[in-house]
């Protein structure tokens, strides 16, 4: 063996390391690994491969590739296809591009939803970025939001006022989805304080409240505001339809996020209430200061989907008649010129929401992992 | 001693500042403010429904409704039947759509849920972006592309496409399937099913008790597979085969006979069921990630097989996790189910609350029949949850 050592030049031991085979790294072992590492794996990864192959290049082909972005209407734009419906006649959704967005808003007027939408993205950016100088004041600026953002969109006090009803497309969709969003939390959070209130009639309000909503579909609530909410008014008041959505919406969020903070709340051991009481805290500052950072930060998941859930519910207001961006593209599908457009209409609203919802998911996410302190098993 | 010291603060500051008094005034005036509030909506109502001369009464329910409906397949329902009926109806369909679309959730849900933990990297992939797409669209939207789908892009019922032998066939008009007749002597067939039921659980717990007894096992599941399958297969021969199957056949300018699936709910039904599976995917996911690997190698060591591991072992304790949400699952499915009416489907949303509503003008009374249908289920259903959780605790000493 020593003889062996010496003809090849290495003392025992000292042999410098060999690559790693080739077929357990880089990208072949990955390849081996995770698409054929045993018979059933090959059988999955032909599978799957045949799934995309069939699915994915006729899908791009029709959306892309074949797709007509230019026409005056689908007779011309079928007239530009190899065949009449072998492509996305997206013409369709850029001839209504600006309908889609601002509804029926004056021509005039529209320079106010830009401001709004960019205002609205600030608060977005003030309360989402934590680096920024003036944080308090940023923070300031989102709470007023909603209040400037209605200012702008309904007029008055020196704007011209514009009525409710001329709202919709993608403007309608964002204000119920804001609205709700602002409103929801602080009510959904006092909500879930007062069912693990100690005063039982406190706790059975909230209890009924909170499971009535969360009992029926929103579509019955909406039902109820739109046709029989008048009759809960005193007689000869009216009630703009939208505020009256507005108030379902954000009353039907607000009993999920109650429960989702309500089981955030019982995340947490007792010790935290023990202690915060033998500081001698007062029960707001106990909640403010020590429970309620530490359960939002908990119920954080839960309550970005909440938020998600009410921006998608948001389309619903269609079937009471409102026109958001689903009512106004069901109302261009009955154009002459556009009849039978339905996948690509559907495909384009589909698509705003993903982006809307997964941004948020991803957010939360990120969110999650940030404000991960390691204290929890 | 008779005059307060200017540091006593009067008798409404010292009962604030009591803990046990100020609870009992907060609980007061939270009450006072709901009863005056409902008292006061209470009032605005009756004040103005008689300023347009309606009155709270639900005898409209035993008028004609006068209005067709479309889909019902379990009772017999004209024109010319009541609004009960009519709720009845749309109850059946909307219990109807939501057990097809659970059982279609759960089932779509678990196969995407355990693809997606898959090892397989495609697989594993195909799974997460079918689910993140379908989850962050509005099920609305689904519903109505579905439909849009299924009604302008197969063909009419002329040029029906034939799906399998001859026998299924799908048009814009739906899915058709041939149906079973009934022949006399079924009806023994029946009873000896269920007979067989019976006898396969009573073989299943004599078998546990043998189990626990003398440690003997019994292939329970294939024993018992065996007897629900023979014990009616026999009966089935010795009667004669009395089943014979309707074949829908293009008539005129559509199909007769077999059984007709409608467009709106094969787009109701498969839209709520891809949707929900998504949410149940994630569930199933959490589920079996939640145990940790140390149970399965400890089953190993315990020289417990694969499949009992996963039997005795994986599957009690993911299901702990996985039931609770899953049954809310269920519960958004069948609100969701309320979207029917976009479509035209006639649900409960649709017929009571949609077009009786519209032609008695009774909101208040329709309104009311509707939530309460849908607070009993949801309160069925969570009553359920709570039976099972507790039934599956953890019991730890």
């Amino acid at each position: 063996m020593a003889q062996n050592h010496t003809t090849h030049g290495y003392a025992p031991g000292a042999h410098p390391d060999l690559p790693p085979p080739v077929r357990t790294t880089g990208p072949i072992g990955w390849i081996r690994a995770n698409l054929l590492s045993s018979p059933l794996n090959i059988t999955l990864t032909l599978l799957s491969a045949w799934l995309l192959w069939s699915i994915v290049p006729p899908a791009l082909n029709w959306a892309l590739f074949d797709a007509i972005w230019s026409a005056t209407d689908r007779k011309d734009c079928w007239a530009q296809m190899d065949e009449p419906r072998a492509g996305a006649c997206w013409a369709f959704i850029r001839g209504s591009f600006r309908l889609f967005i601002y509804g029926w808003y004056p021509e005039p007027e529209r320079w106010r939803v830009n401001v709004a939408f960019i205002l609205l993205l600030l608060a977005i950016v003030g309360v989402l970025r934590d680096n920024l100088p003036g944080k308090k004041y940023w923070l300031w600026f989102a709470v007023a939001f909603p209040f400037i953002g209605a200012w702008l969109i309904v007029g008055g006090f020196g704007l011209t006022p514009v009525g409710t009803q001329k709202l919709g497309g993608i403007l309608l969709t964002v204000i119920i989805g804001v609205t709700g969003i602002t409103f929801s939390l602080p009510l959904g959070i006092a909500l879930a304080l007062g069912r693990r209130s100690e005063l039982p009639a406190l706790r059975a309000a909230c209890v009924i409240f909170i499971e009535f909503i969360r009992g029926v579909p929103l579509i019955t609530l909406l039902f109820v505001a739109s046709t029989m909410l008048t009759y809960f008014l005193p007689p000869g008041s009216t009630f703009d339809l939208l505020m009256r959505v507005l108030i379902m919406v954000t009353l039907f969020s607000a009993a999920y996020i109650a429960e989702v903070v309500r089981g955030g709340l019982q995340g947490l051991s007792s010790g935290q209430y023990e202690a915060a009481d033998s500081l001698g805290l007062t029960y707001w500052k106990a909640h403010r200061l020590i429970i309620l950072p530490q359960a939002l930060k908990i119920s954080i998941p839960g309550i970005v989907n909440t938020f998600i859930g009410l921006y998608k519910d948001s389309v619903l207001v269609l079937i009471i008649g409102m026109m958001d961006i689903l009512g106004l593209g069901r109302a261009r599908l009955n154009d002459p010129d556009w009849l039978g457009l339905a996948p690509e209409l559907y495909l384009f609203i589909a698509l705003f929401f993903f982006l809307c919802c997964f941004s948020m998911a991803r957010y939360s996410l990120s969110l999650e992992k940030k404000l991960e302190t390691g204290h929890a098993q | 001693m008779v005059q307060a010291s200017p540091n006593t603060p009067n008798i409404f500051l010292r009962l604030w500042r009591n803990e046990g008094s100020r609870g009992v005034i907060i609980q007061i005036v939270t009450m006072v403010v709901l009863f005056a509030l409902i008292a006061a909506i209470a009032r605005n109502v009756v004040v103005n429904l008689a300023e347009v001369g309606k009155e709270f009464s639900f005898a409209f329910l035993s008028w004609p409704a006068a209005y067709d409906i479309g889909f019902s397949p379990f009772i017999e329902y004209t024109n010319q039947s009541t609004h009960l009926r009519a709720a009845v109806v749309g109850l059946l369909n909307t219990l109807l759509v939501a057990v097809c679309g659970c059982i279609l959730a759960s089932v779509l849900g678990f196969t995407l849920g355990i693809m997606r933990l898959s090892s397989n990297w495609l697989v594993s992939r195909i799974s997460y972006v079918f689910v993140e797409f379908m989850r962050n669209v509005p099920v609305l939207i689904h519903i109505l592309a579905f439909y849009a789908l299924v009604v302008t892009l197969l063909p009419p019922a002329k040029k029906a496409i034939d799906v399998g032998a001859g026998a299924f066939f799908l048009s814009n008009r739906g899915f058709y399937t041939p149906s079973p007749v009934f022949e006399p002597g079924a009806g023994m067939v029946g009873i000896v099913i269920i007979l067989a039921i019976v006898i396969a659980v009573g073989f299943k717990r004599w078998a546990k008790q043998v189990q626990d007894r003398t440690g003997k096992a019994y292939p329970v599941f294939w024993i018992s597979t065996a007897i629900i399958i023979a014990l009616p297969g026999i009966a089935f021969l010795t009667a004669g085969m009395p089943l014979s199957w309707d074949i829908p056949a293009l008539k005129g300018f559509n199909f007769k006979g077999g059984m007709a699936i409608k467009p709106e709910f094969l787009a109701l039904c498969l839209a709520l069921s891809y949707y929900t599976a998504c949410f149940i995917s994630e569930i199933v996911r959490a589920g079996i990630l939640a145990i940790s690997r140390g149970q399965s190698e400890a089953a190993h060591a315990l020289g417990l097989q694969n499949n009992r591991t996963l039997q005795l072992v994986i599957i009690p304790q993911a299901l702990r996790v996985i039931v609770p949400p899953l049954c809310s699952q269920y519960l958004n499915l069948t609100k969701n189910s309320s979207l029917a009416i976009a479509i035209g489907y006639m649900d409960i949303t649709a017929t009571i609350g949609g077009i009786s509503l519209m032609q008695t003008g009774k909101e208040m009374e329709t309104m009311m029949i509707v939530m309460g249908v849908y607070l009993v289920i949801s309160l069925a259903i969570s009553s359920f949850m709570n039976w099972f959780n507790h039934r599956i605790k953890l019991t730890e000493r």
